[in-house]
């Protein structure tokens, strides 16, 4: 095995180690209220953190990732679903980078 | 039997925007791959087998600098280590007597879109929803960066640009409609947003990794939440 493959597995090992061990060793269902709604709560900080200021980097200009941010919010909220959103977000983009 | 297929479809059409979001930054991987000399073989294994961008976008970087096999586990174990949380969370979403093999194959399609999406399901969550859109959103990662590292960037910048945003419009997706209807999640959201802007511009704490910063910033704002708005039984 090349140093490379064996660097890859070991990479892969250890992020499946992360996934697996708390959906394994975490069987029963967590009655303390506290970190229930910990848990609860831990979707929505951690993805917002991972969406902002995040999502200003994935475009080729902040201007138009920006708008895309608003869009998708704005869908968002008026009831579409996955897939309308991430569809408008990016006919939004394109469009203002149309003209920048 | 029956649910079990219902649901393997659903996640099968849910997860069709996320594989082609996949797609597209997969394939930027699969051009740096080829620049960091990278095979095929090499490229789409490293994908195929790790299923998550920034460990992987960081472990070439690490391959490429010939760093020690130790560095690079470690780095692993900072980058992806909001897993840890995301798996926590999905053990209480799924019902107590799912059986390991389920967990255990569950385990390996933990990534942000698909955690959003199956934390986003009413309900328990059935295994096999998370089947159907790993159905996709895995040959979507895997064929990105085979078609990267052998064909070069063929497609218009444009095009790469636009859908490279796609996958923080699902995410919003996701986290928007609960917020909807429970202003304290509404209000969970803008401060985690503000705390990560503010990680972002203030110099001296631009140099916490964005895996320790997500780490921190969900502990205590979650924590926070939980302490002064618990969740009562029927809502959570």
């Amino acid at each position: 095995m090349n140093q490379t493959v064996f660097y890859i597995l070991i990479m892969a090992a250890v992020t499946y180690l992360i996934r697996v061990l708390p959906l394994t060793l975490v069987r029963k269902e967590i009655k303390n209220i506290y970190i229930r709604s910990f848990l609860y709560y831990v979707p929505y900080v951690t993805l917002a953190v991972m969406i902002f200021p995040g999502i200003l980097d994935s475009t080729a200009s902040p201007w138009s990732a920006f708008v895309g941010f608003v869009v998708a919010i704005l869908s968002a909220y008026l009831g579409g679903n996955v897939i309308t959103v991430a569809l408008v977000t990016c006919v939004a983009v394109f469009v203002v980078e149309l003209f920048l | 039997m029956k649910t079990n297929v219902a649901a393997w479809k659903k996640g099968i059409k849910t997860g069709i925007p996320i594989a082609l979001g996949y797609f597209a930054v997969s394939f930027s991987f699969g051009i740096l791959c080829k620049q960091a000399a990278l095979n095929p073989f090499e490229a789409v294994l490293m994908s195929a087998t790790n299923l998550t961008s920034a460990g992987q976008f960081a472990g070439l970087s690490m391959i490429t600098a010939m760093a020690t096999i130790i560095e690079i586990a470690i780095a692993q174990l900072i980058i992806n280590s909001r897993y840890l949380l995301m798996s926590f969370s999905l053990s209480q979403k799924i019902s107590a007597d799912t059986p390991i093999y389920h967990r255990l194959l569950m385990s390996y399609g933990i990534t942000d879109e698909l955690f959003g999406v199956s934390i986003a399901q009413p309900g328990k969550l059935n295994p096999y929803f998370m089947y159907g859109v790993m159905t996709v959103a895995v040959p979507g990662w895997s064929l990105g960066t085979l078609f990267g590292v052998i064909s070069g960037n063929i497609f218009p910048a444009r095009i790469t640009s636009a859908l490279s945003i796609a996958l923080y419009g699902m995410l919003l997706a996701v986290i928007i409609p609960p917020a909807k209807h429970h202003k304290i999640v509404a209000g969970v959201i803008v401060i985690s947003m503000l705390l990560s802007s503010i990680f972002a511009m203030i110099p001296a704490l631009q140099t916490i990794s964005s895996a320790v910063k997500i780490i921190l910033i969900s502990v205590v704002v979650a924590g926070c939440a939980a302490f002064f708005f618990p969740i009562k039984e029927e809502e959570a």
